[in-house]
């Protein structure tokens, strides 16, 4: 146990070792970093004096360790658009994307796992088909497409909801604030969290109806039907059970998709996160703000993984080797 | 027909149909199956692999797989229909009144579920049990099938026994509402050859004891031989012969069951032997007229081409569906 | 060799795939929508109505005319109205398909050719390369793809000098969604020469003094041409989707040539004012045009190998 988890920690930390070093090639060497913050006048002398002074002549590995030392600390220097240190922009704007990130994540898991069991289990149904057949219409619907069109249909035709901003957000601690606690603030999330979650809703729903179907035919689900147990008992504990395995596995890591795909719909809902600062950092090549984004997105990434991992193994005995059976 | 003893039987099939509707026409897997279980009897149920000997199996505890479905006939349990009744009803009887046996322990077991988790389950789906009670009886029914230290084992997981001790779980899943019929779908042919007489021992001891009757399924006439008291042979769907084993072993009246046991056909003397059967049991869809042996048959003759033979007596309890015996007898 | 090929393509197209094409009604239908697009794309110059982008045909006054209606002031009407500056609204959405496919194809057939020849090389080489290649190919695959273009795209553009940032724009598009897309076609072609390459031809040919790739090359194109159709047939759908998102994003194609994503991104503006046409009209030729292309890919997954799935 102790072991497997540490071998997942060195792993992880072998990833973000690799991130870390194209995140800095990208820090040190897309752009000049000298040009950008001094303008076109200076002097080649005064180039030369900065250059010394921000460590751009040591040897690289050097550089490298520099780097790690103050990404380690939350220290990866100024915007040069905003002129605001990254960590302060990044984390003023967190807060908006997992609140978002949260919400669709949730309803996507609980969506597509309701759809897919139902669509197994009702396979020949009118409303499965019917839930199929959109299914296969949401994949081909790009999320940008979704965002545009739920604003036209609620925000402009019907005027229900709110189409862009957080509404009013509320202070929670040092720099946390949250839409959750206001009206305008839970009625801002509702179209953005579905612009997010639909996409995700569906991969998760095929997964699900596939995973379900597939353990539906296995011997141990015929024995438990031949020992007369209730459908429902079958169903939700012995099927569902089995399926959320591979399902937990993927699902995961679609939340770390989910965070990724922000991106579009933040751009779409004007929503403040850390997914809007990134597509403007692209736009303007703020380099200090991609490698953060991306050394950000990569950790998310890693402590999902870990998570997962745990959570396998939590849920499938097979990986316990704790004790040693008489078996094999 | 049969009634080996002069009680009511247990089970009763009558005239069984299976049909698979497929896009090229219905295709019949079995065929006027008749045959009867009596209380505490085996019955062994032998045939190549495609006979319909697990479609049996499944048609009598209803869980044919769809769109597989009883077309016709007729099953009946201590007297009482079971072949129409609504699902919750036949649900009710699986597991309490027919239990089952799979042929793979490996998969026949939730691997997520310890072994106390699913006996309590079973127990307290049909027995109106405590929790507690339901895991004395489980310990019990584990110590029963020879699970040595049950009352520690029975909180593992499946993957933490061997194949052979799954077995002897799988058996105690089914017999843990008590069942009075136990269909066992070649419970050894997965296992090591070690264990497999241990198994068969294990299965037919515990369900003497409880008066419990077995429908064997197996391809292994030695198995038979040793456990059962009846055997039926299936071939394309339909009963060939069906007797007590020591007659049908040793005079086999049915030309496919002769070969089956690699004997001499006892009707004539003069016959080559027959040791393996030439070609292959015909497909579902291109079952010959008449006999559906007479392609592959030695003593074939014209009326085995024209006229499906029907199920008739050849000695006391010992039916046979071949001309062959009409003439011998007649 | 050539011809050999040419036969072995004519046999399969003759065979199943035409007798399944024709019994899928789903499948002629998106085969007929992507065609249509297709021409209508490859022939907008001589098509479309107007020239959107020439601004001696564009009359600002003919802005916002609604489909199908008369302009308040010029008296002109257009079938699918105009935008904010006069254009036709049915001549954009011709001219940024065109855009949107040219970006498409050529991602994908550069995400192809690379993918070929990385999964070549990691097949037959094996060892260090292989596991380098492969490690690189699960990475990427783990971030969704429209993150990876777009942080080639940011990277690219870091590079560039800015005076060539917009010329360069669209072939840095096509590189960015082209990297993002190889590792599907370098898997399939990685594990059929892994099974080629130890098959006694290839040896043989080794002793013969031919060049054991060249053999490899021959005989495994033809192999994995089926599984890398219906990638390149799915992927074509992503990379317009992809392209279509990052130029809605405002980072992708430039101003002065607006794809199918672009002019979404302009009629978004409009939403609001009640101009809904600007929007809609491109967002079903987007729709029309992915959906049909998924449709395709999907049924010529089914119906050349069962088992990709």
């Amino acid at each position: 146990m102790l072991a497997f988890i540490l071998r997942r920690v060195l792993q992880s930390l072998a990833v973000m070792l690799v991130v870390a070093l194209v995140s800095f090639a990208l820090f040190r060497y897309v752009g000049d970093p000298i040009s950008t913050m001094m303008g076109q006048e200076a002097t080649i002398a005064d180039r030369e004096a900065l250059r010394e002074r921000l460590g751009l002549n040591d040897p690289f590995v050097v550089q490298f360790f520099d780097f790690v030392t103050r990404a380690v600390q939350g220290d990866f220097g100024i915007s040069y658009r905003l002129q605001q240190p990254v960590m302060e922009l990044i984390l003023s704007r967190l807060p908006a994307t997992l609140e978002l990130a949260l919400v669709s994540g949730v309803l996507a898991f609980l969506f597509g796992v309701g759809f897919g069991v139902y669509t197994a289990l009702r396979r020949r149904g009118w409303l499965s088909t019917t839930i199929m057949t959109v299914s296969l219409v949401g994949v081909s619907l790009p999320t940008f497409l979704i965002g545009v069109l739920l604003i036209w249909l609620f925000a402009v035709e019907l005027q229900w909801l709110p189409s862009f901003g957080r509404g009013e957000v509320v202070d929670i601690g040092d720099w946390w604030t949250t839409g959750f606690l206001t009206p305008s603030g839970r009625a801002s999330l509702i179209l953005p969290a579905i612009t997010l979650g639909l996409y995700q809703m569906t991969l998760i729903m095929r997964l699900v109806r596939a995973e379900m179907l597939e353990v539906l035919r296995t011997d141990y689900i015929k024995f438990a039907r031949a020992r007369g147990l209730s459908n429902r008992a079958i169903h939700f504990g012995h099927a569902l059970k089995n399926t959320m395995v591979p399902v937990i596995t993927i699902t995961g890591l679609q939340l770390g998709a989910i965070i990724a795909f922000a991106i579009i719909t933040e751009t779409v809902f004007q929503w403040p996160g850390v997914g809007a600062l990134f597509i403007n950092s692209v736009r303007f090549v703020d380099v200090p703000v991609m490698a953060a984004y991306l050394m950000m997105i990569a950790v998310i990434f890693v402590v999902i993984n870990l998570i997962v991992d745990l959570l396998y193994y939590a849920v499938d005995p097979r990986l316990r080797v704790d004790r040693a059976g008489a078996g094999h | 027909m049969t009634g080996g003893k002069m009680q009511e039987p247990l089970l009763t099939v009558r005239d069984l149909i299976v049909e698979f509707p497929t896009r090229r026409g219905t295709l019949r897997a079995l065929d006027q199956v008749s045959f009867d279980i009596a209380p505490g009897e085996v019955l062994g149920m032998v045939g190549e692999s495609g006979a319909g000997k697990s479609l049996t199996g499944a048609a009598i505890i209803g869980l044919l797989e769809p769109p597989g479905r009883i077309a016709g006939g007729e099953i009946r349990l201590r007297g009482e229909r079971i072949d129409n009744l609504p699902p919750e009803a036949m649900r009710r009887i699986r597991g309490r009144r027919i239990g089952m046996v799979f042929q793979d322990p490996l998969t026949s077991l939730n691997p997520l579920y310890t072994v106390a988790q699913q006996l309590i389950q079973t127990i307290r789906t049909h027995m109106d049990v405590s929790e507690s009670e339901a895991r004395k009886r489980a310990v019990g029914l584990l110590d029963r099938v020879g699970i040595p230290a049950a009352a520690r084992r029975i909180d593992d997981y499946p993957h933490h026994f061997s194949g052979g001790m799954r077995q002897r779980v799988v058996i105690a899943l089914a017999l843990a509402a008590e069942p009075e019929l136990v269909i066992a779908d070649e419970p050894t042919t997965a296992l090591d050859v070690s264990v497999q007489a241990q198994i068969i021992d294990v299965l037919k001891e515990i369900c003497a004891e409880r008066g419990a009757s077995v429908m064997l399924i197996t391809h292994d006439m030695g198995v038979i031989a040793e456990t059962a008291d009846r055997v039926a042979v299936l071939y394309a769907g339909r009963v060939a012969e069906i007797g007590p084993v020591r007659d049908v072993i040793q005079h086999a009246r049915h030309p496919y069951t002769a070969g089956l046991m690699g004997a001499i056909p006892t009707l004539e003397q003069d016959s080559d032997r027959l040791v393996q059967i030439p070609g292959a049991m015909p497909r579902l869809n291109a079952i010959p007229t008449g006999c559906a042996f007479n392609p592959r048959c030695a003593h074939v003759f014209d009326r085995c081409r024209a006229e499906r033979p029907i199920l008739q007596r050849a000695a006391p309890n010992h039916h046979v569906a071949c001309w062959l015996t009409e003439e011998g007898s007649a | 060799m050539t011809t050999d090929t040419q036969s072995r393509v004519a046999r399969v197209w003759d065979s199943d795939i035409m007798w399944s094409f024709r019994h899928s009604p789903v499948a002629i239908v998106a085969g007929l929508v992507v065609l249509l697009i297709a021409l209508a794309a490859l022939f907008a110059p001589w098509i479309a109505p107007t020239n959107p982008y020439d601004p001696s045909q564009l009359n600002l006054m003919d802005g916002f005319t609604p489909p199908m209606e008369a302009n308040a002031f010029t008296g002109n009407s257009y079938i699918l109205g105009t935008d904010n500056q006069g254009r036709d609204v049915l001549s954009t959405i011709l001219y940024g398909t065109r855009i949107s496919l040219f970006v498409g194809i050529s991602a994908v057939l550069f995400a192809m050719v690379l993918g070929i020849t990385l999964g070549l090389i990691a097949g037959y080489r094996g060892g260090w390369v292989d596991g380098l290649l492969m490690r690189i190919a699960d990475v990427q695959l783990s971030f969704p793809s429209i993150l990876i273009a777009l942080l080639i795209f940011g990277v690219a553009r870091g590079l560039i000098p800015p005076a060539y940032r917009e010329t360069m724009a669209i072939w840095v598009l096509i590189v960015a969604i082209g990297l993002s897309d190889w590792v599907q076609f370098a898997r399939v072609v990685r594990g059929a020469t892994m099974v080629e390459k130890s098959k006694e031809y290839v040896q043989a040919a080794r002793v013969v003094g031919a060049h054991p790739v060249k053999i490899l090359i021959r005989h495994i194109l033809p192999n994995v041409m089926g599984p890398v159709l219906v990638i390149g047939t799915i992927g074509l759908a992503l990379a317009i989707i992809a392209e279509a998102t990052l130029s809605f994003l405002g980072v992708g194609v430039p101003p002065t040539q607006p794809s199918l994503g672009t002019l979404i991104r302009i009629g978004q503006q409009y939403l609001f004012s009640g101009e809904w046409w600007i929007l809609l009209f491109p967002s079903i030729a987007l729709l029309a045009l992915a959906l049909s292309v998924n449709l395709l890919g999907d049924w010529l997954r089914d119906a050349l190998n069962p088992r990709l799935r």
